[in-house]
């Protein structure tokens, strides 16, 4: 019972960071059809920056708290990737939009693996250890142990998606986004700049996946240039999951995701006997995918629409 | 007349080339046949792949798990790790297991069909982006497992990888040794060159003849519109099984030719990258156009290798940071972006490709008539950046 409760919460950890990249795959999606592959390498700029951030600010002042450190590493990451983001948009992206499908997507991938080699090449390739800010005792909750970062990814990814319910749905930022989804020559029409409405939602897009990258990194202990890969697809996974282009089915499906992932991970070895085992949680994902996508190809959340998948 | 004798003309000169080249090549080291061989391989996949991407529209980004397939299959029965691993196949193949290539390849082709078959079925209704994003798992799925099949029974030998595989042999010569003619010797990668050629050469008239078939106007039906090309009367589903079926296979029978070039086979080797480096060959050199796709694979596959030769110096510049690898990397990245912003349709695209897509040219209007271009309820003077025919997006 423990080991589950254990799970639970290693799970509500991984979905919420899965949750914030799903989040920004799913506007982007909503709004200009294209999986943009390069997302979880965003998350990964955004890392990588706090990790440099955290080194400077380390040195320049010693005494200050760990908290304080780690804001502002957040702030200056969250910039720095928005910035990338909004940039990627304009130059990779947005000359493509009229051409064939195809093209957006290898261009994705190739932004993807680009991002990767930059980095490569700037933070050079090996695994950083990233160093844990705020204090290590875990709290101990009906067996189950918690860390202070996990008790702070959990806030924070809350934080996060009230801010931004509330920015797609009381702002006029968000009015217009919403417009460009359902129908952008419409919105157009209405007055709405369709290339602002883009560039704004890459810019909360990658936000978002900054915030997902401090935590992941403060979570893992570790941070390097793939280390966006795997988690973006897992997010795609969850925003298909729960319904794509639905910010609600975005953050279900995450979360979800990451307990199961989690729960299949802690018995997966016990339940068949040690023929498969944790290391084959990362097929989860995938089989949730593909099941999703046949039985109910609108997702969890979605609405049923004809011509969808 | 004219054109035919041209036609040879050609012919002749390019067959001349290609039996030509590794000779040239072998004079400067047989590094430099060993990448004319890789890239032999990898048109051999793009070629296969260009089947499910350029004929019949279906966006595979997990077609490397096909190419680990055939060379898993032939890892397994040309080395000695099954009969190492398991007593029982040992007293029954006391001498090793080494199958003929008659046999191996074969099987290569027909299990990674029946795996692009297996691939294809829960997928029928998918579509473009999600079938990316399916196929893409699937090629993870098989390399997990490439990883993890070490136990309870060690079939993959995990991570590690098969060593100590086979080289083709056929009729008497061992393709893996250098063969002597009376004072001429042919190395072994020349030998191969040969063989992948031939193999080239098989594929590229199987792709040809299927293209102008009565299956391939099926397929390229179903690329442009899937409900129209139902309505036609095209059974699209066994279509399309059709087309993952006969992709996947040439991904598997080239897989078997990696393996007994390199002589072992590691998950390493399978890894994503190589799937979307093979999808980038064939929509940069053009989807569903023969030449193109052959040009996008020459392209992707060697200049790479080549950059490692100046990889050097720059890297002594930069102090390390910028390895040949890297560079390699960068150089994919950047002509995937570039070739794509420059020319969406691919370097050499096909004289018809996306003839549905283009928009029907309206009769030229009567000059002063109220047919001229004015702005309103058609042509809205604040155009949204998109073609109106195709929204950018429909909402749930």
């Amino acid at each position: 019972m423990d080991i589950l409760l254990q799970q639970i919460i290693n799970g509500l950890v991984l979905g919420s960071m899965y949750a914030l990249i799903a989040l920004g795959y799913t506007m982007v999606y909503g709004i200009i059809n294209l999986i943009n592959f390069a997302h979880g390498e965003v998350l990964m700029v955004g890392a990588l920056t706090s990790w440099t951030i955290i080194g400077w600010m380390r040195e320049a002042m010693p005494n200050s708290p760990g908290w304080l450190i780690l804001i502002l590493a957040l702030i200056i990451a969250c910039i720095v990737a928005a910035a990338l983001n909004f940039v990627i948009e304009k130059v990779a992206y947005r000359p493509l939009r009229n051409s064939p499908k195809l093209a957006p997507l290898i261009t994705a991938i190739g932004m993807s693996i680009l991002l990767q080699t930059v980095a490569m090449i700037i933070w050079r390739p090996t695994n950083k250890a990233y160093p844990t800010l705020l204090p290590s005792e875990s709290v101990h909750i009906a067996g189950a142990s918690i860390s202070p970062t996990q008790i702070m990814i959990l806030g924070l990814t809350a934080v996060s998606l009230a801010v931004l319910m509330w920015i797609v749905n009381f702002t006029k930022l968000g009015r217009a986004m919403r417009a460009t989804a359902e129908n952008p020559r419409v919105a157009a029409l209405m007055g709405i700049r369709p290339d602002m409405v883009i560039s704004a939602t890459f810019i909360i897009g990658a936000v978002l996946a900054a915030i997902a990258g401090v935590m992941y990194a403060s979570n893992y202990g570790i941070a390097q240039h793939a280390m966006g890969f795997i988690p973006g697809l897992k997010a795609f996974t969850a925003a298909v999951f729960g319904g794509i282009g639905n910010l609600g089915g975005a953050v279900v499906g995450g979360i979800l995701l990451g307990v199961i992932e989690a729960v299949g991970a802690g018995y997966l070895g016990a339940v068949t006997g040690g023929v498969l085992g944790s290391q084959h949680s990362d097929i989860f994902a995938f089989i949730i995918l593909i099941l999703t996508l046949t039985v109910r190809p609108s997702g969890l959340l979605g609405e049923r629409v004809a011509d969808r998948a | 007349m004219n054109d035919s004798f041209k036609k040879i003309a050609v012919f002749l000169v390019s067959a001349v080339l290609l039996v030509a080249l590794p000779l040239v090549l072998q004079t400067q080291g047989n590094a430099w046949v060993r990448i004319v061989d890789i890239a032999l391989l990898y048109v051999m996949l793009a070629l296969g792949l260009n089947i499910v991407v350029g004929y019949a529209g279906l966006l595979d980004l997990g077609y490397v798990a096909f190419f680990a397939i055939g060379a898993y299959l032939f890892a397994l029965l040309e080395s000695p790790h099954l009969t190492e691993t398991f007593p029982a196949i040992k007293a029954m193949f006391p001498n090793g297991l080494h199958i003929s290539i008659f046999i191996v390849i074969p099987m290569a082709f027909l299990l990674a069909a029946i795996f692009g078959v297996i691939l294809g079925a829960p997928t029928l209704k998918l579509r473009g982006d999600y079938l990316a994003i399916v196929t893409l798992g699937f090629g993870e799925i098989i390399r997990v497992f490439l990883n993890t099949l070490d136990h309870p029974y060690n079939i993959t030998n995990g991570p590690k990888g098969i060593l100590a595989i086979d080289p083709v042999h056929i009729g008497g010569i061992n393709f893996g040794k250098t063969l002597k003619l009376d004072g001429f010797s042919i190395p072994s990668v020349t030998l191969y060159y040969y063989l992948f050629l031939a193999l080239v050469i098989i594929t590229v008239i199987i792709s040809h003849r299927l293209q102008l078939s009565r299956v391939g106007r099926a397929w390229m039906a179903i690329r442009e519109d899937e409900i129209a090309a139902k309505a036609m009367g095209i059974n699209t589903r066994n279509m399309k099984l059709l087309a993952f079926g006969m992709g996947a296979s040439f991904g598997g029978v080239s897989g078997a030719m990696f393996a007994s070039f390199q002589s072992f086979v590691s998950p390493e080797s399978f890894s994503l990258m190589e799937s979307v480096m093979i999808v980038a060959m064939v929509v940069l050199g053009g989807l569903g156009h023969l030449p193109g796709v052959i040009l996008g694979a020459v392209l992707l596959a060697a200049l790479p290798e080549v950059l490692r030769y100046v990889a050097g110096p720059l890297q002594a510049m930069t102090d390390g940071r910028l390895d040949a690898s890297i560079l390699r990397q960068l150089f994919i990245a950047l002509a995937m972006i570039v070739i794509m912003l420059v020319r969406p349709r691919g370097l050499w695209p096909s004289p018809e490709h996306g003839k549905s897509l283009h928009r029907r040219k309206a009769p030229d209007p009567v000059p002063g008539s109220t047919q001229a271009v004015t702005p309103g309820v058609d042509n809205p003077a604040d155009e949204v950046p998109g073609d109106s025919s195709r929204p950018m997006s429909i909402n749930p």
